[in-house]
Parts: structure tokens; sequence; C-alpha cells
């Protein structure tokens, strides 16, 4: 999937990978895609609330070993 | 128009210390507005420097050790400090962000900080020299005119 910006949130743990991704988002414009990787199995689930809280779209999630990665459109 | 979370924070130990800076920065990350009020032991949560916040064995059975510890042995001299590395050994291994980290991101994030100005006096603290900028000093009628409005309250 394309994207435009990504971030590497590997290692980190609740709520880091939540508020990088805010911060992320923060400085995009509205439409593009932020690639998030993260290792924090808390993430899955956090990452959906996130976007059905902000109105930003989680287009897609999987697994790549043990890091799961997002891609979040920018409402 | 933005949900509003009010927390008060009130207790200064290294694993209470967390929660009010993790709802906080999540909420605010959300799009919540955020206000913590910090008020008797929360205080210290406030300074400039953080690196006297622990972890106290003591009178916490749910704490976990790696050998079985009787209550009068947790009570020794240097055992707080023991603990108080190890839960920080333990939150930088495990990728946990520090309490430093987490305040400056609930500061970013626009997080407003409310200290208890009663509590500040009580302990006789210096507001000018003691505290990290950025502050406001009020009390309980400030605390309740943003938390009357606030969606959710928690005391921590």
């Amino acid at each position: 999937m394309n994207f435009d910006r990504e971030l590497d949130a590997r290692g980190l743990n609740c709520p880091m990978p939540i508020v990088k991704t805010k911060k992320a988002l923060s400085e995009m414009s509205s439409g593009q895609v932020l690639k998030v990787i993260a290792t924090d199995p808390g993430s899955v689930k956090d990452m959906e609330a996130f976007a059905k809280q902000t109105g930003n779209v989680l287009l897609e999630k999987t697994q790549e070993g043990n890091a799961f990665v997002f891609f979040i459109k920018k409402a | 128009m933005s949900k509003k979370l009010a927390i008060i924070a009130s207790k200064g130990t290294l694993d209470w210390a967390y929660p009010p800076f993790i709802l906080g920065s999540t909420a605010a990350s959300l799009g919540y507005e955020v206000t913590i009020f910090f008020t008797f032991y929360g205080l210290q949560l406030l300074k400039k420097d953080l690196s006297h916040i622990r972890v106290s064995p003591l009178a916490n059975p749910a704490m976990p050790m790696p050998v079985p510890m009787p209550v009068l042995i947790q009570a020794l001299p240097g055992m707080e400090a023991m603990a108080t590395m190890m839960m920080k050994d333990m939150i930088k291994k495990k990728g946990v962000a520090s309490l430093e980290e987490l305040r400056s991101l609930c500061r970013e994030l626009g997080v407003r900080f409310i200290a208890c100005q009663m509590t500040v006096e009580l302990f006789g603290m210096d507001p000018q020299t003691e505290f990290i900028d950025g502050l406001e000093f009020g009390g309980a009628a400030t605390f309740f005119e943003f938390a009357g409005d606030a969606d959710i309250t928690l005391f921590i």
C-alpha cells in the first residue's frame, strides 16, 4: 500500500504508539496515509479504538513477524 | 465539541505517577481536552527533577519480587531504593516511557496542569522555583470549574 509517511514505533509500549501516531498525523494533511510499525500487542486494539474515536481511517492492519503494521488515512 | 477528561493526581510514588500521565496523554491524542489537578503527594510529579520519585515494596503485597520477601526485610534501609531501581530497570526494558517523557508529551499535547495552591503552601513548597514552567495554581473550585463539564473524571 502507498503511504506518505512512516512511523517506527517498534519497542515502544502503551501509550507511546498511539501518542506518536497522533503527533505524526497532526503534521500531515488530510487524505495522506501514515504507515505505523509497532511491536506492542496492545496497539492492535488501541489503533482501532484510536481510529474510531478520532475519525482517521484505519485502512489496513497486518502482522509481519512480531510486528504489527497499520495504514491510517488522515481525516 | 471535544470531550473533556478531568483527573486528580494525588499520589507521588513511581507506580502511581504513571496513570495520570498515560491517561492524560492518550486522551489528548484522542482529541480530549484534558486537565490534571495535582494535589497532596501528586505535587511531587510537577517537580523539575523527578529522580526522587520512588516505589516502596512496603504495604504492597502485589509487588513482584525476585524472591519472596518478609515484610520486616522490606522495611530495611535500602530496600525502597532497590525496589525503585528494579522497577525503573523493568520500565526501560519493556519499552515503557519514562515519567519525564510522558509528562512532556502531555504538555506538548496541550494537557492543562493545575497545582493545588493549598497543598503547595501546606508542604511549604516554593511555587516559583520547585516546579516545571507553565503551571496554573488553584484550589478545589478551579478543579470543579473544569470537572463540572467533564465527560470523565478520575481520582488517582
